[in-house]
């Protein structure tokens, strides 16, 4: 157990929730900075409990990463951003599934899933944010009833850059030679 | 084989588990968003309207829904502000085009038109007035009228009404038709443009 990361965990879901309003209020915050942070709670939480020691096997590892990618579809439905924001009972159902079943599932499973699965997952999530990009940006009418049409747009850009910004970070270790070959180059 | 099968069996579960939790919360796949949903479960439930009493464009009582309930006309409401720079005027023209196409296809004695106005402090009948002029809405058919203050809240759960202010002093709405049918439940929610699908629907219920 590391209490340095519970407390980080806790604090850092504390701040979400104590600034959810203001959070909330606009559309970028609330998908790409309250939603990550609330990931990377519940993330740091299980680390912190030394989740990442569990000794579980490839099959489960993938399992928990697919709950985690079918948490991460519910909380992108825009029914459910709305409704988060009128229906406190589901804005706490927001609160809890996302640090648990995608913060939690990620930090148990992830780094253990079959590495196939992961580069789908991978080229999944950068595929599904550009076409998010481009219904945002490009819808006529409001997709979430809670939020201006020019935020809209705004967030659509927003998930642009996400999507360039996690493909740069996804690819750049592709380029880099193996470890092995580091070694052999510094040996030489 | 088995092996193969014991290794995809918890991933399968998830699947399963996950695709069917998206589907319950999508009412099949069919609503994905807070509008979708919204037009759905009234097509689905036809939810009875409350007796609503309007104030319209001579500052005369008008009732959304027949009082008595007894079979009328059709009653089909779009909600407006009269300072609306942009849908509403969009709209608006297309109520105009429905009412035409009512008047063509004979119908125009078994419909009433309502563009109802959600913020009645700003839209006294003077101003309500000016609109149905600009707008051509004579008030035979067509009329304009605007919420009691104290029903904007019930207005809004009944119809699943969204107002959001734009930060410019107007608002941002979800602009739709709303047919109220003879014996005042909901029956049907369009797109404002969907002039062709209103009045096939209109015209199938007086068949």
């Amino acid at each position: 157990m590391n209490p340095e990361r519970l407390i980080l965990s806790f604090a850092v879901a504390g701040i979400c929730f104590l600034f959810r309003e203001s959070l909330e209020a606009d559309p970028m915050t609330h998908l790409l900075v309250q939603l990550p942070v609330l990931t990377i709670s519940g993330y740091l939480f299980v680390i912190g409990m030394g989740g990442k020691n569990l000794r579980i096997t490839e099959r489960l590892a993938n399992a928990f990463s697919l709950v985690a990618v079918f948490a991460i579809l519910f909380w992108m439905l825009p029914r459910y951003i709305d409704a988060t924001l009128v229906n406190p009972v589901v804005e706490l159902a927001k609160f809890i599934s996302i640090p648990v079943l995608v913060g939690g599932s990620l930090a148990v499973g992830w780094a253990k899933s079959n590495p196939f699965l992961r580069g789908f997952l991978k080229a999944n999530a950068i595929s599904m944010l550009g076409v998010l990009a481009f219904l945002y940006i490009h819808a006529p009418v409001r997709i979430c009833n809670s939020y201006l049409l020019a935020d809209q747009e705004r967030l659509g850009f927003g998930f642009l850059i996400s999507a360039i910004g996690l493909g740069i970070a996804w690819a750049i270790p592709l380029f880099s030679p193996p470890p092995n070959e580091l070694h052999f180059q510094s040996s030489q | 084989m088995r092996s193969f099968i014991r290794y995809l069996l918890p991933s399968c579960a998830v699947i399963l588990l996950g695709g069917g939790a998206l589907w319950i919360a999508t009412d099949g796949f069919r609503a994905f968003t807070e509008e979708g949903a919204r037009r759905l479960y009234v097509s689905e439930n036809q939810p009875a309207m409350p007796l609503l009493v309007l104030e319209d464009i001579n500052g005369d009582k008008l009732k959304l829904v027949p009082e008595n309930k007894t079979p009328g006309k059709v009653t089909l409401v779009e909600f407006i502000y009269t300072s609306c720079p942009t849908i509403c005027k969009s709209a608006g023209s297309e109520y105009a085009r429905l009412r035409d196409k009512f008047i063509e296809a004979g119908l125009g004695d078994r419909v009433r038109m309502i563009s109802v106005s959600f913020d009645p402090l700003h839209d006294p009948p003077s101003k309500m007035r000016e609109y149905a002029m600009n707008h051509g809405a004579d008030g035979t058919i067509w009329t304009i009228a605007r919420i009691d203050a104290r029903d904007i809240e019930r207005t809004k759960h009944h119809f699943g009404l969204r107002v959001i202010q734009d930060g410019m002093g107007g608002y941002e709405h979800n602009a739709a038709i709303h047919l109220i049918d003879r014996t005042g439940n909901l029956s049907g929610i369009f797109n404002t443009d969907d002039v062709n699908g209103v009045l096939n629907t209109v015209w199938n219920k007086f068949q």
